[in-house]
């Protein structure tokens, strides 16, 4: 018998012949083959990159994330009834982070909700997930009067993070950035193309736009020259997806496969305040009705190791008594921080602040200690 | 990057000296990324060719150290413990364990300089 497997399709984003030429280590993130970090040789390096997110400005290719667009009269009846946060309460031009779930109240998959015009939203969602988000779209809002469409092949996203991304961006617009509130959306020249979506939305933790220009390589390209360019004065690099994940772990910002999964509730996941029940029925919540009466059993707490030694992704946790009580999910030094910390589902009898566990590294026991999160939060602008 | 001619080198990206000192290569340090952790063994531990004896983290991974050839563990580099990024920076003169070499015969199956290169090099080509 002979097993005729399928070739891998490696997509690429418009710019990775950017990214190839900058000398950017390139990995293989579910299918894509993305940068993970620059090189040394340009100042770049995950923490070189994860610190000019903090502290002045950093670039990103987040082209391989997914883009549906529901558009029709029914479309926010639609909106509400696939997702769990309330579609209702966005103007015109406001974002708001959300989830699609499965009618058992786990995730198909989080999801930033925008709304584009009267009857129009944007579902930015993530790369893994692309396919499986669309169809499932599709197939959950047939009964409504609201056309769904895939738009991810159509747009290059660049997201521009950091105190400084306001800076930079603006150099090269003609909107009026600084009135554009954190989730909320405006339209606009950027680089000489008209009417670019620009969201001041992102995954760092920071603060930061988000922009969304044809996805064509040679304007792809031209603009993301221009923006390190203009941000060159206030120390721009280009940034990989290991500061991406470094940046939103600090945050305590969930990632797909990891925080939340087709198997981990909304409760669990501890992504209550962006789910609303009181608003008109929506997948998934007879079910997460019914787990909230039930109690949850696990719950996503932050870590901090005590002892020398890195959490990662998968390892055990322990209690005290080296009983195993739950996993890692998410697990790295933190540059900004200076701190190893992780992510873990424990039993909410051992969540509380300041609980002393243990994490299984590599056959030993090493101390570790729950503490608030997020482990980083930006400071208010004064 | 010019690899040293005074040293041998394996597969696994580790160097090691006639005097049996043992590192990792530039090209080691260069896929790992930012090293935040190296775990080294006690003086007076045996280590065997090919086995695990240390790990080195970086940001975003775990590696394991591979002995070069076998032997015991004569010194360690404390220094590592508190500035791990010194590999980042001179992996060539960033030493990790000093070994006193059981067999001097196995130094002769490890990779010259230019071996060393050429695989690479072979390696990057994929």
């Amino acid at each position: 018998m002979s097993v005729v497997e399928a070739t891998p399709i490696v997509r690429k984003t418009a710019l990775n012949a950017v990214h190839r030429q900058m000398g950017a280590k390139m990995v293989d993130f579910n299918g894509w083959d993305m940068p993970v970090e620059y090189p040394a040789s340009i100042g770049c390096g995950i923490v070189a990159e994860h610190m000019a997110v903090r502290t002045g400005v950093g670039i990103f290719d987040v082209s391989h994330m997914g883009d549906i667009r529901l558009a029709g009269p029914e479309a926010l009846t639609a909106v509400q009834h696939i997702s769990m946060n309330d579609a209702s309460r966005l103007a015109i031009g406001q974002a708001q982070y959300s989830a699609l779930l499965f009618p058992q109240g786990t995730f198909v998959d989080d999801v930033i909700v925008h709304r584009l015009g009267e009857d129009q939203y944007l579902l930015v969602i993530n790369a893994g997930t692309r396919e499986k988000d669309f169809s499932w779209v599709r197939d959950n809002t047939r009964q409504f009067d609201c056309k769904v469409e895939h738009l991810s092949d159509d747009f290059t996203q660049i997201a521009i993070q950091g105190p400084k991304g306001v800076d930079v961006l603006q150099k090269l617009s003609d909107a009026d950035l600084s009135a554009v509130k954190f989730y909320w959306l405006t339209r606009g020249t950027v680089c000489g193309i008209k009417n670019v979506l620009m969201g001041r939305t992102g995954y760092t933790a920071e603060d930061g736009f988000e922009i969304y220009i044809p996805a064509d390589e040679t304007t792809s390209a031209r603009v993301w020259y221009e923006i390190l360019e203009a941000g060159k004065e206030f120390g721009a690099v280009p940034c990989g997806l290991g500061a991406r994940n470094t940046l939103r772990l600090e945050g305590k910002l969930p990632l797909y496969g990891h925080e939340i999964s087709d198997t981990i509730n909304v409760w669990e996941a501890g992504l209550d305040r962006f789910c609303k029940m009181e608003k008109p029925d929506f997948i998934g919540r007879a079910a997460l009705e019914k787990a909230k009466a039930e109690g949850v059993k696990k719950t996503l707490v932050g870590l901090e190791m005590v002892d020398r030694g890195i959490a990662r992704d998968g390892y055990k946790v322990l209690d005290q008594a080296g009983r195993e009580i739950g996993y890692v999910t998410s697990g790295s030094p933190a540059p900004f921080l200076k701190k190893n910390i992780a992510l873990a589902y424990v039993p909410p009898a051992q969540a509380a602040v300041g609980t002393t566990v243990k994490v299984e590294i590599r056959g030993q026991e090493v101390k570790a200690q729950v503490v608030p999160t997020p482990f980083y939060k930006r400071p208010k602008k004064t | 990057m010019p690899y040293p001619t005074d040293r041998k080198y394996t597969k696994e990206h580790e160097w090691i000296t006639a005097d049996g000192t043992i590192g990792i290569t530039h090209q080691a340090q260069d896929s790992l990324g930012d090293i935040v952790f190296v775990e080294l063994p006690k003086v007076g531990t045996e280590i065997t060719m090919g086995k695990a004896f240390g790990t080195v983290e970086s940001v975003k991974a775990v590696s394991d150290l591979y002995a070069p050839v076998s032997g015991t563990v004569t010194g360690v580099n404390e220094t590592l413990a508190t500035a791990p990024e010194q590999v980042n920076k001179d992996a060539h003169g960033s030493w990790m364990v000093k070994i006193k070499v059981k067999d001097q015969a196995e130094m002769n199956a490890l990779l010259s300089a230019a071996d060393y290169e050429k695989f690479v090099s072979e390696e990057a080509g994929h």
